[in-house]
């Protein structure tokens, strides 16, 4: 008795089960394909260590940069100036601490680099023309967002190609499904036979 | 059947790319500067401040500029490198990083001279012009004034001996 039910019970799954655990699958390859596309851009432009910066440090900020002897700048008298360099120094990538922005950066160096590029904006320099320096001695590896070249093609454009190709796959996948809609396969001649004799066997035996 | 492979291909073939991503050094910054000119500059010495160097004077041989400081760790580690190249002939200069004059020349004191002199980079402009964020730092700079290498971090044996030394022979030094 035990035995027979299961063997009834395969024979449905051969017809229905499938297409259920399929699109679970598809799901959740979209589900992979949509964050791998999110995934850079929420990344690429938050400044990861300021989390973890004590609060002493924070407290000394960066407009107000301590120079090793100890001295406080008066760096506060132009606040343009400290805007312009705010925003430079925000695309700018601190090469010690590689997740940080020179705005956001205690290292020496990022201290240093803040302080070269306020006297470069001081002295006539343009955003641009600071970012082009920096550039020129630390590559494009010192900016956050890299600039549209041929080995940056992939970095920009590939996630919107991988968006476009999961959104087309799910697309031929839905259309294939609903062309899909015939009946179950029907029972095997034998398989019929012993499911009637099941039943029958079911509606004379002890369990009612 | 062929459609239960694609799953399987893809994971071979992103694990191979994580692999490979695992071999790889995200702190290794490619420095643009290899293939131009030296950036020049004009520095007091560290033994002689009055005396100034500049790496024009160089030009018609290969050297190595070193950048290094005393209070860089690493630098102490690759120091007996350092002292091999030099004792091999090749000429090495130092740039004195963000350093004391006293310390500096204390450690020089304690640790050896490898240097044919070192120039004193005192607020780091001179590094941010070669790129410098992390001591030490080697370049190579061909007879004519041309950045042909460099090396971030403690010099290794390894990178000695299959990248420098060949380099310093092919441009005809020592």
């Amino acid at each position: 008795m035990t035995r027979d039910p299961r063997t009834a019970a395969h024979a449905l799954a051969r017809s229905g089960a499938r297409p259920g655990v399929r699109s679970c699958s598809r799901i959740a390859g979209l589900c992979l394909v949509l964050a791998v596309v999110l995934a850079p851009g929420a990344d690429a432009r938050t400044p990861t260590g300021t989390g973890s910066t004590a609060p002493a440090e924070r407290a000394r900020s960066d407009r107000d940069p301590v120079s090793p002897g100890g001295t406080a700048r008066p760096s506060a008298e132009d606040p343009a100036l400290e805007a312009r360099l705010v925003t430079v120094t925000r695309e700018l990538r601190c090469l010690v601490c590689q997740n940080e922005s020179i705005a956001d950066s205690h290292a020496p160096l990022a201290v240093d680099m803040r302080n070269q590029i306020r006297e470069q904006l001081r002295s006539g320099m343009s955003e641009r023309e600071v970012i082009a320096f920096m550039v020129d001695r630390y590559g494009n590896f010192v900016r956050f967002r890299p600039p549209l070249t041929a080995s940056t093609l992939a970095l920009w454009f590939g996630p919107l190609l991988l968006l476009v190709g999961g959104l087309v796959a799910l697309g031929v996948q839905l259309r294939r499904r609903a062309h899909r809609a015939e009946p179950p396969v029907p029972l095997h001649p034998d398989e019929a036979a012993r499911l009637a004799a099941l039943a029958a066997d079911d509606t004379s035996g002890p369990v009612r | 059947m062929s459609r239960h492979w694609l799953p399987l291909a893809g994971f071979a073939l992103l694990a191979l790319l994580l692999g490979i991503g695992l071999t790889l050094n995200p702190r290794e910054v490619p420095s643009p500067l290899v293939g131009k000119p030296a950036p020049a500059f004009r520095l007091p010495t560290l033994a002689e401040p009055d005396r100034r160097f500049g790496p024009e004077e160089l030009r018609g041989r290969a050297w190595l500029l070193n950048v290094w400081a005393s209070w860089c760790a690493p630098c102490l580690e690759e120091h007996p490198i350092i002292e091999s190249l030099a004792r091999s002939g090749v000429p090495v200069y130092g740039l004195n990083y963000k350093d004391r004059r006293e310390a500096a020349l204390a450690w020089l004191q304690k640790h050896g001279n490898p240097y044919v002199l070192s120039v004193v980079d005192d607020n780091g402009r001179v590094g941010i012009d070669y790129g410098v964020y992390g001591t030490p730092e080697t370049y190579l700079i061909d007879r004519d004034g041309v950045i042909r290498f460099k090396h971030v971090g403690p010099l290794t044996p390894r990178v000695v001996e299959r990248t420098l030394l060949p380099l310093l022979r092919s441009l005809g030094a020592s």
